[in-house]
């Protein structure tokens, strides 16, 4: 208990270097948890991927489409459940920097391959029965101020002109995490204006949705359905919804551990910034460990002096970075939305993030310790004066 | 014995450990005791062959001009550097052999300091400094308060004791030192110009304290000083010339 007083006493005796070090290690371990939670985010398509659902896309590349005759084809394969299947639209709303994803689906089997998206029962009806009709998740509604029954105009690029939409459906996410940005219309409408504008283009789709009956036998299902198509004009590749956001998220991994790199740079920045704090603090109190010393105080002693006070103030540090990261999230969900939709911290990152401010407190008192440990009683006391 | 951890303080009247030691038998005994310093290849003689006693109860003074290597001859008396060659004896222990971690557990029981400058902690009060070397005993918080507030009312400070000290005066400082150095009950008392950096009232009063630690505790104290007032409150004075004891 005293040994905690004085360690305490100590660390407020340079209050504003204090001060200046515990926001210095709050910004750190902010960042960390911020550049973290922004890794976790570009895996979360991934961990949100279902494992009973396979995505079967032409096997050169998704730009490729696949002719719609594939799906009775792969209905009958053993194991699959229902299929449906779908292709990115890639429209403009009002101008590039309104970006979401918009997708032409089939619309009554897709959407039940999603129960993670949640419709009232009337919308998702009116929906499929309205061939113009489109719906979308509540964010982007939220963000637009889309009502049911509003007239939604895209700009194709992909498949050009102007395309408008009847909002016939609202859906949220089951989880958090869930997408709630997509846009989604009837194939059928692309596939018709296709047929009578661009009609070497209609009946194709970019991808095939895929439910298995269980995870267990997805592996055999993808299979089974690669080795229908297997030296056709267009062979396929089938992989679970899970591989396939991972293609995709690879292709920015180099992004990604750049940006985790950074965030240990910045823990590693504020462990030397903190060290050095420490290195001074220690260095003023020579004397002071000398006296210490002299009573028969021991290294231990001066350990749990130094690194009792650097923890401290890096774990201070560390618990107002831990909790500014929870204002800080709903900041750049609100300003940042089109960005970031969704920016949740979660506990894991937290737990990171005080672990780091814990290692930051550890590692900046070694090097004091030691000098302190070490420095002969008679030269530490010759420092008075 | 007395400066057994975890029962220092003992009444704070010695009689115990004055019935098993005579008034004039050497607590400290010092044998061909030498000492020098390296500054790069140079060898820096700070102490030769010296051999003298200091017996209980005595309250010695060590005098010489700066450099002559008193400060240094303390601090082997006192367990807080090594000589080269010769032997201190302390209370029958020869403490010129003993490991960094058998020095610290004794100079704990056995020796207390007071330094020109005080040296006590900024961050706690005159109790909580006086309390601290007896963090290393076994006694309970309880027995530790009684003793530490024992020590200030030696030192006629028991209404300081919850002052910080930068909000003492140098004298009181010291006082506060001098009842740090005595609370776990040690076998000396090894002061560093204790009155280097007082006033004279100051000086006089803190000299006159130790002089009663000796006179009605039976402390031996060993005692450097530049000051003659300081050396002529001693029982013996000595003094050092160029690392060479010559009185």
């Amino acid at each position: 208990m005293f040994f905690v007083k004085l360690i305490i006493r100590n660390a407020f005796r340079h209050r504003l270097r204090t001060f200046l070090t515990v926001i210095g290690v709050a910004i750190a371990v902010l960042a960390f948890g911020m550049l973290r939670t922004l890794v976790g985010l570009w895996y979360l398509g991934v961990e949100h991927a279902s494992a009973t659902r396979l995505v079967t896309r032409n096997a050169i590349s998704l730009v490729f489409p696949l002719p719609i005759s594939y799906y009775d084809r792969i209905r009958q394969v053993a194991g699959v459940k229902s299929v449906s299947y779908g292709d990115w639209f890639g429209g403009i709303y009002i101008d590039e920097k309104h970006f979401f994803p918009n997708y032409a689906i089939e619309p009554r089997y897709y959407l039940d391959l999603y129960p993670e998206f949640i419709f009232p029962p009337e919308e998702k009806e009116a929906f499929v029965r309205d061939r113009k009709g489109c719906v979308v998740g509540r964010r982007l509604a939220v963000r637009y101020g889309w009502k049911i029954g509003d007239l939604i105009t895209l700009k194709g690029t992909i498949y050009p002109g102007q395309w408008e939409f009847v909002l016939r459906g609202i859906y949220r996410g089951k989880e958090k995490g869930t997408e709630e940005r997509l846009l989604m219309f009837h194939w059928d409408y692309l596939n018709e204006t296709l047929k009578k504008s661009v009609p070497r283009r209609a009946d194709q789709v970019g991808y095939y949705m895929i439910g298995v009956e269980s995870p267990a036998i997805a592996a055999q299902v993808a299979q089974d359905v690669d080795r229908i198509f297997k030296n056709s004009l267009a062979e396929t590749l089938t992989e679970t919804e899970q591989a396939f956001h991972m293609g995709f998220v690879s292709m920015t991994e180099a992004i990604m551990i750049a940006i985790q790199i950074v965030s240990y740079v910045v823990i590693l920045i504020i462990m030397v910034v903190a060290a050095n704090t420490m290195a001074m603090t220690a260095r003023e109190r020579v004397p002071e460990y000398a006296t210490m010393k002299t009573m028969g105080f021991g290294p231990m002693h001066m350990a749990i002096i130094i690194f009792g006070e650097s923890v401290f103030i890096a774990v201070t540090g560390g618990i107002c970075g831990a909790l500014l990261t929870f204002p800080a999230s709903r900041w750049i969900e609100t300003e940042l939305v089109e960005y970031f939709p969704y920016f949740s911290v979660s506990m894991t990152t937290i737990y990171l993030d005080l672990a780091a401010a814990c290692l930051v407190g550890v590692v900046a008192a070694i090097f004091p310790t030691w000098r302190s440990s070490t420095i002969r009683i008679a030269e530490g006391l010759r420092r008075i004066g | 014995m007395s400066g057994i951890p975890g029962k220092p303080l003992s009444g704070f009247t010695f009689e115990s450990y004055m019935e098993d030691v005579s008034q004039n038998q050497p607590i400290v005994e010092i044998t061909n005791l030498s000492k020098s310093y390296r500054r790069g290849s140079q060898v820096i003689p700070v102490l030769e062959d010296i051999s003298f006693e200091i017996a209980q109860g005595e309250f010695l003074a060590l005098m010489g001009p700066s450099g002559s290597g008193k400060s240094t001859l303390l601090n082997l008396i006192a367990g807080i550097d090594k000589a080269d060659m010769g032997t201190v004896r302390v209370a029958g222990i020869d403490i010129t052999h003993l490991s960094e971690k058998e020095l610290a557990d004794w100079r704990a029981a056995n020796v207390g300091f007071i330094f020109q400058f005080y040296n006590l902690m900024p961050v706690l009060t005159a109790f909580e400094n006086v309390e601290l070397p007896l963090l290393l005993t076994s006694l309970s918080r309880r027995e530790r308060r009684e003793h530490a507030e024992l020590a200030l009312r030696v030192v006629n400070l028991t209404d300081r004791m919850d002052h910080y000290p930068s909000q003492l005066s140098g004298g009181q400082q010291q006082r506060v030192a001098i009842a740090r150095a005595i609370v776990t009950d040690p076998v000396i008392l090894v002061a560093d110009e204790p009155t280097g950096d007082l006033d004279r009232v100051s000086a006089e009063d803190v000299l006159e304290l130790m002089e009663r630690l000796v006179s009605d505790f039976g402390k031996t104290i060993i005692m450097v000083t530049h000051d003659p007032r300081a050396a002529g409150k001693a029982h013996m004075v000595r003094h050092l010339e160029k690392g060479i004891l010559t009185t």
